[in-house]
């Protein structure tokens, strides 16, 4: 089995209302010094085999196709 | 002119679809499943609002892998007019028929209220019943209605007349890149819009701002003033 682990962001220069609040809400609880705060999703998947390459393109495909709008979003996959 | 309308498990707002596409066009528009893969002949599809699949993921990216989304894109493809509003504008940018896409309102907050739209494109199937540069009076429901496209295609989308609609007179609810509140794909058959001109077609709701556009897209001349004493 393949453990992989796909974390989902948002682009340089889409407005991130809620990483925003959030930052404003560390800023609240008195902890000092934070800049910037940006959320973001992260996916645990297991997938079955031992084929790496293929779990890789697999990922990014799933990506591509669900995981990720890339019209406003980048993703990374790192396979364990 | 015939219609349907597309269903979803999480769409709230079909009922009020269906009952103005009825009242509008004279006769019920079709209801079409999730997993239907076929679409009958009809001129007009439209995706009513809602939270398809509970908004996990993203709103509307579980329904845009839908198989009937597919059949609508092929629809689409052939020239067949498609209308998405509120949760239905967010599934046809999910499947990439329309460009772009819809974040969490800047507020944060859900809003609903009503808001003010300029008809900024009266050229196309779906606002040639409007003046150019109408003001129209719309209610809207929604918490991710903040709409964004990358630089070029936001110029694509001004320079070429695509921005249907744009909140007017300060009362963008949501923060939308350049006010924008509805948009049509470059061929003009695709409309997508935040607002629900279903929920005011008739002085029962208050008014009937939202009628032009189901008549336009029915091809239904607009209704003639009353007669005094008629």
């Amino acid at each position: 089995m393949i453990k992989a682990r796909i974390t989902v962001t948002l682009k340089n220069g889409v407005l991130d209302p809620q990483g925003k609040a959030i930052e404003h809400a560390l800023t609240a609880m008195e902890f000092s010094g934070v800049g910037s705060v940006r959320q973001g999703k992260v996916f645990d998947v297991e997938l079955s085999g031992t084929d790496r390459a293929k779990a890789e393109a697999d990922l990014k495909a799933m990506c591509d196709r669900l995981l990720a709008n890339t019209v406003i979003e980048n993703y990374q996959v790192e396979i364990a | 002119m015939k219609s349907a309308v597309v269903l979803l498990p999480g769409l709230n707002r079909d009922r009020d679809m269906i009952a103005a596409l009825t009242k509008i066009s004279g006769k019920p528009p079709v209801t079409i499943w999730q997993t239907d893969t076929e679409i009958p002949d009809v001129d007009l599809i439209v995706i009513p609002g809602g939270f398809s699949y509970g908004d996990y993921l993203r709103c509307g990216a579980i329904a845009a892998r839908m198989p009937v989304l597919r059949a609508v894109a092929e629809k689409a493809e052939k020239g067949v007019q498609v209308i998405g509003v509120c949760n239905g504008f967010q599934i046809l940018l999910e499947t990439a028929l329309l460009p772009g896409a819809l974040m969490r309102n800047q507020s944060l907050k859900f809003v609903c209220r009503e808001v003010k739209l300029r008809v900024e494109n009266a050229n196309t199937a779906f606002t040639r019943n409007y003046r150019p540069g109408e003001i129209i009076r719309a209610p809207v429901a929604h918490h991710d209605g903040n709409y964004f496209a990358d630089a070029d295609t936001l110029a694509r989308l001004e320079d070429e007349g695509q921005v249907v609609f744009r909140y007017a007179e300060n009362t963008n609810p949501n923060g939308s890149i350049n006010d924008i509140a509805g948009i049509v794909n470059a061929r003009g058959n695709v409309l997508g819009l935040m607002p629900h001109p279903e929920n005011l077609i008739e002085e029962a709701h208050g008014g009937s701002d939202g009628r032009g556009l189901f008549e336009s897209a029915l091809g239904i001349a607009p209704r003639q003033p009353a007669l005094a004493g008629a």
